[in-house]
């Protein structure tokens, strides 16, 4: 059992009981709410008759569902309309703060609530949605569910888990030019495998993670998930207390100082107790790319996509079905497969550092003629600050297409999807058969980076020989 | 889709019913609702869709669309089943089409979750003795009685010891796994919790 690590300490503060079952009750600091997994739980808190207990504890933003071409209402998509509408209604009715299209700060709940002040470290953070695990950045304990405990956070403001245990990940050293959160968070995750996070909370920590800026910090809590741990977190720092400070909702004037106070007594202590340590170093990892159908499937730019004989056992059965479905050979190179799409956004890879760094690759090039490139921002406040910086601009003029933000085809329930068995480099976080929209579409999961040299060159590149000339 | 659907509601001690098996490692919650099938307000119609691709890609040869599986309600899976999204949508499509309860190598933490909340017992049962099941499956019907309290699954031949967490376990026979009301009961705690944290203070002017 885990001794006093930030997950103790965040997850004792918020017990509220022991159930009869053996779970503990958890309360839950900040709900934040989407069009997806919502209606329903509003459904059954009708039905039970009950209310929202604490409103101002829940903030709504749309994403999931949000054209990104014409944003205009009545939505073209009838059904994406209606589900904008019931979540206005539930958000009007209950007195839930609800960031709506236009008002500036809607987008992903995921980029949303970190840039708004929301997140902060020493809470408890759920929504329905598996990237909750995102705002761990800040030092909070965060963690997706299911529409039925969306429907407990609305109704009691607490859910019944089972605690969870610590497995930290110490990176040494720090990253090389060139690499960055994503290609780090991937290399984890092929290391560890996609299910050996099950029953555990990730903390990262070591030099290279202590060197990453918020954002990247962001990038390696969200894919906690992609390796099974429903929760991820990092001890918060100065960076994250800067990172907080003046946003909208932050704590101000002689509130800030208490916080600060607070804050900086919540981390890990020195001799805490782990489960598990898993230890590697940073500065051998290279730009990474997934050749299969999970996100443990990756690949160094410069490795070929591994011989059955030469993976584990328990990882044979996969690969075989991912050879398949993605149609590469075992022993084939990563680097100069063609590309179709390539796409830069989603919670993972669509906020303002991921756009900067994109654009300075793209930046006086041209995106290939064979491949249909666009960049989604993560939220509006993204959109106008790359406004603001021209990088807009900078990817219009060289082919790639700019769109209004929201989480598009990270999963595709808009119209922007794969269609046949097209290729796409994603900055997004699944490549699961089926998840940009059309059911043999194949996804490549790189940097926003590599993304922006896939673009270039029209296949897989090394981002590398952009970046260091 | 099969016979009429209900809810399962109160305490869940028995499961009878025979066994539909997929193989397959790692199986994502979008292959078993994609997310174009997330595009409604309530979960009424999902269990038509339930693995909608993977079906049309197979062409009726998907273990949801042979016509020995039409009566089927425990699920038998390999490991890491459900991974992925929070989408409750998943287990909702599968309970609608017909399971009842899944029994597995492993499952991910959030399926799992989703799955107690809404009335499905998981199981897990060592890798050899689900390979084992989905074997015989593959030729013969498999008819289960799962005993919840003792963790035992009964065929005609043989005996299985499932493993449930307990917390779950305690849930089913009480028939207190629909959370709200249990949540609610300590309803004077949670207030004391709001009224104690230490950021709710300094977070007054909060929206
Ligand atoms: S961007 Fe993708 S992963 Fe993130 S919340 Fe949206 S759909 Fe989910």
């Amino acid at each position: 059992m885990s001794q006093d690590t930030l997950f103790d300490k965040v997850w004792d503060l918020h017990k509220v009981s022991n159930l009869p079952g053996g779970s503990d009750q958890i309360f839950i600091g900040l709900h934040l709410i989407h069009e997806v997994t919502s209606p329903q739980a509003f459904g059954a808190l009708k039905d039970k008759n009950l209310k929202v207990k604490f409103p101002n504890r829940t903030v709504a933003t749309v994403d999931h569902i949000v054209p990104t071409d014409n944003q205009s209402r009545p939505f073209k998509d009838n059904l994406a309309e209606q589900m904008i509408e019931t979540l206005e209604n539930n958000c009007l009715q209950n007195k839930i703060k609800f960031f709506n299209i236009g008002s500036g700060n809607q987008g992903i709940v995921h980029v949303v609530a970190p840039e708004l002040g929301l997140t902060q470290p020493g809470m408890t953070i759920a929504c329905g949605d598996s990237h909750t695990s995102t705002h761990g950045a800040f030092g909070a304990i965060a963690f997706g569910i299911g529409t039925s405990q969306v429907r407990d956070v609305l109704a009691t403001q607490t859910i019944a888990m089972n605690k969870l245990k610590v497995r930290q990940i110490w990176c040494d050293n720090k990253l090389s030019n060139g690499v960055y959160a994503k290609d780090l968070v991937l290399h984890i995750i092929n290391e560890l495998g996609v299910k050996a996070g099950v029953g555990f909370a990730y903390e990262f920590a070591g030099p290279a993670i202590d060197e990453l800026s918020m954002e990247e910090r962001m990038t390696i809590c969200n894919m906690s998930i992609e390796g099974g741990a429903r929760c991820g977190y990092i001890n918060p720092d100065e960076n994250t207390f800067n990172y907080i400070k003046n946003k909208l909702c932050a704590p101000k004037y002689e509130h800030w100082d208490k916080a600060l106070l607070w804050w900086k007594s919540l981390k890990s202590d020195e001799n805490s107790i782990y489960d598990d340590v898993f230890k590697l170093d940073a500065s051998k990892v290279e730009p990474t790319v997934t050749w299969g159908i999970t996100p443990g499937q990756s690949i160094g730019i410069n490795q070929q996509i591994p011989l059955l004989d030469d993976l584990p056992p328990s990882d044979q059965f996969v690969a075989e079905e991912a050879y398949e479905y993605m149609g590469f050979k075992p022993g084939q190179s990563i680097k100069d497969i063609p590309i179709d799409v390539c796409f830069i956004g989603s919670c993972t890879n669509g906020r303002i550092s991921d756009l900067r760094v994109a654009a300075k690759v793209i930046k006086d090039k041209k995106v290939s003629k064979k491949v249909k490139a666009f960049v989604v921002p993560g939220s509006e406040k993204v959109a106008s600050e790359a406004k603001k910086e021209g990088i807009d601009k900078i990817f219009k003029d060289s082919g790639f297409q700019w769109r209004e933000p929201g989480c598009s085809m990270c999963l595709a329930m808009n119209s922007d999807k794969l269609t046949g068995n097209q290729i796409s480099a994603s900055s997004s976080n699944r490549n699961f058969k089926g998840r940009q929209g059309s059911p043999s579409g194949r996804t490549l999961l790189m940097s926003p980076a590599m993304v922006a040299a896939a673009a270039i060159n029209g296949k897989v590149s090394d981002v590398r020989e952009f970046i260091n000339k | 889709m099969k016979s009429e659907f209900t809810s399962p509601i109160g305490k869940i001690s028995q499961i009878n019913g025979e066994c539909i098996s997929l193989i397959g490692n790692d199986i994502d919650t979008d292959r078993i609702i994609p997310a174009r099938f997330l595009k409604c307000i309530n979960f009424e119609s999902l269990g038509e869709s339930v693995f909608e691709d993977d079906r049309k890609t197979l062409k009726g040869r998907h273990p949801f669309d042979l016509e020995e599986n039409k009566n089927a309600s425990i699920l038998i899976v390999n490991s890491n089943f459900g991974c992925g999204s929070s989408r409750e949508h998943a287990p909702q499509a599968l309970m609608r089409w017909g399971i009842k309860a899944i029994i597995g190598e492993s499952f991910a933490d959030i399926f799992y979750s989703n799955c107690i909340a809404i009335g499905i017992p998981c199981f897990t049962l060592p890798k050899e003795s689900v390979q084992h099941i989905q074997k015989y499956n593959n030729n013969k019907r498999l008819f289960l009685n799962i005993d919840l309290k003792n963790s035992l699954a009964k065929s005609k031949d043989a005996n299985f010891h499932l493993e449930i967490k307990d917390s779950s376990k305690k849930m089913f026979l009480s028939g207190e796994w629909d959370a709200t009301s249990t949540l609610l009961e300590n309803e004077n705690l949670i207030e004391k919790k709001y009224n104690n944290l230490p950021y709710l203070k300094f977070n007054t002017h909060f929206l």
